[in-house]
């Protein structure tokens, strides 16, 4: 019993933070989920776009990966290591989705304000400001069928979950919750942005490849944190 | 169909790679950043830069038009998909000669973003940019909905005149104007008989049923207007023809400049066939031809079919369209 308390309150003091090693265990999870659903994404952006949205996915997050390598958990703070991310993305990713997560990777950065690690109920405020920093750049709306049609539920869900006090477990749960089927709910959107846009009609009945990978990296973060923190 | 390939996620540098070997003479790889392909003429002192840049897979666009009197750096993205900020970055730099940058690019979501991010870059560089859109290709959007279209090859006459803008040392206004200009008076419009296969996606990313055309077609497969039975060649051309013209409203005697090309698969023989009527429709039109470019100028992979671009032209214009310009995929001696 003398051993127990100590160690339990080590590992909740632990538990408390989320830091840079966590976000950098999200980014690598992310990684690998991209590269395995790759084809899948490809497929789905096969159908309404250009089918390569699973490779620029990939090839975006391997390049945060590499640049992984370089951080010292121990001497970084999440706005470094953030940047660090949007950089290496938009220099290896084109199209409309470097700009997009570049803008949503310096977001996440600014909201963490030079802090070495966030308190972990506060944690999923990440993932609003991500979202806020894609739907700045891409100026896209709620049923434009596109990758924030999973952004805005997932931010207003994490902001639901905080006004109330939720425990981080239950927030991630919800978020993933929410992402699942604000994915889904794509697939009777009428795409209006982007290359998908120029079908109109013909867009009904595809989930937009956008919100399925955003949903993914989202997931990352929940699956992660909770095994981590949880 | 079978194809020549290594690796599908090398074929973009090693397209790069021997594109620069065999065009040496007038090309050369910016030495930091082997996505910009710089025209040995780019930097000259007190002269207008010219950069484009677009994905891959549209050859010889973008790359092809780099040159003398043309454009002087290209960001080259991904098969299809836009460039990096950093590159399109990149070929500003490569481009300028202390007379500011104008970046002549096609409407698409991801070029309007990494342009835009490109450009606030280079003004942290204190090179003063300028841009024109290209959106020319008229079954995009409707007319009073302009500024939604893409653009497609009308790009070509748009790099065509600002080049030759840039060359007679005007100012960056000027060269934007020119180009802007040059864009305005131009229409574009696809017909697609057959889909493309982007390599490492492996299977055709449209279908188009036998017998079947696409009108309106988008250089990457977007799906066109209408899908109608496939007609004779003269019909196609009749109804090319008239997309174009009835979005132009031109006075009979307007000249014009006239591009059919190819999509990648359709044999350069069949697009003289469409040229053969397209030219009597519009003389029919009482508007007259002054200058054909009929070839491959702005593929889409082996998309089988063609593309109609007619530019209205005007004595500026003619002047400019006249003017040398040397490069791998125009050559043009006045």
């Amino acid at each position: 019993m003398r051993l127990l308390s100590p160690i339990l309150s080590g590992l909740h003091g632990r538990m408390a933070e989320v830091g840079v090693d966590d976000i950098m265990a999200v980014l690598r999870e992310a990684s690998a989920r991209l590269a395995s659903a790759s084809e899948h994404l490809g497929q789905l952006d096969g159908e309404i776009g250009d089918g390569d949205h699973g490779t620029t996915m990939v090839r975006g997050f391997a390049a945060i990966v590499r640049a992984l390598g370089e951080v010292d958990p121990r001497s970084s703070d999440l706005t470094t290591l953030f940047a660090l991310c949007a950089g290496s993305f938009l220099d290896s990713v084109g199209a409309t989705t470097g700009p997009l997560y570049a803008s949503g990777l310096l977001r996440a950065g600014a909201y963490a304000e030079g802090r070495v690690s966030l308190p972990a109920e506060e944690a999923p405020m990440l993932l609003v400001a991500l979202g806020d920093g894609i739907g700045s750049r891409g100026k896209a709306v709620a049923g434009d069928k596109t990758m924030m049609d999973v952004w805005l539920p997932v931010g207003q869900a994490v902001k639901a979950a905080r006004a109330k006090g939720a425990p981080l477990g239950e927030t991630l749960a919800e978020v993933k919750t929410v992402a699942g089927h604000a994915t889904e709910a794509t697939r009777s959107m009428i795409a209006s942005k982007g290359r998908a846009a120029r079908l109109g009609e013909r867009s009904i009945g595809h989930v937009d490849p956008g919100a399925a990978s955003a949903a993914i990296i989202i997931d990352s973060f929940s699956d992660i944190l909770a095994q981590r923190l949880g | 169909m079978q194809r020549f390939i290594n690796n599908p996620d090398d074929i973009v540098d090693e397209t790069v790679r021997g594109f620069v070997k065999a065009h040496d003479d007038l090309v050369r790889l910016d030495p930091d950043n082997a996505r910009v392909v710089v025209s040995r003429q780019a930097g000259t002192e007190g002269r207008v830069g010219i950069v484009t840049g677009g994905g891959s897979g549209h050859e010889p666009a973008f790359i092809g038009y780099t040159g003398r009197n043309m454009v002087d750096a290209v960001a080259v993205g991904e098969l299809f998909s836009s460039p990096t900020a950093k590159s399109f970055h990149d070929a500003i730099k490569a481009a300028d000669g202390g007379a500011g940058v104008a970046v002549l690019y096609g409407n698409y979501a991801g070029d309007n973003m990494n342009v835009k991010m490109a450009s606030k870059m280079a003004k942290k560089d204190k090179i003063p940019v300028a841009t024109v859109v290209a959106n020319d290709d008229v079954c995009s959007a409707p007319p009073e909905e302009r500024a939604k279209r893409r653009g497609v090859a009308g790009e070509i006459f748009m790099w065509k005149i600002g080049g030759a803008k840039a060359s007679e040392g005007a100012t960056l206004e000027e060269v934007q104007a020119a180009a802007q200009k040059a864009i305005d008076a131009c229409r574009s419009v696809g017909v697609g008989l057959g889909p493309c296969t982007l390599p490492a996606v492996g299977h055709p990313n449209f279908e188009i049923e036998p017998g079947k055309m696409e009108v309106g077609i988008g250089h990457h497969g977007e799906p066109g207007t209408r899908v109608e039975a496939l007609k004779t060649a003269d019909e196609i051309a009749d109804e090319m023809t008239q997309i174009v013209l009835d979005d132009h409203d031109l006075p009979e005697g307007t000249e014009l400049a006239v591009l059919v090309s190819g999509l990648g698969a359709t044999p350069v023989d069949e697009l003289y066939v469409l040229y053969d009527r397209m030219e009597s429709q519009m003389a029919a039109r009482g508007l007259k031809v002054y200058r054909a470019f009929v070839g491959n100028y702005f593929t889409s992979l082996e998309m089988v079919g063609a593309t109609l671009t007619v530019m209205a032209l005007d004595e500026e214009l003619k002047g400019l369209l006249d003017v040398d310009a040397e490069a791998p995929g125009f050559n043009w001696r006045g």
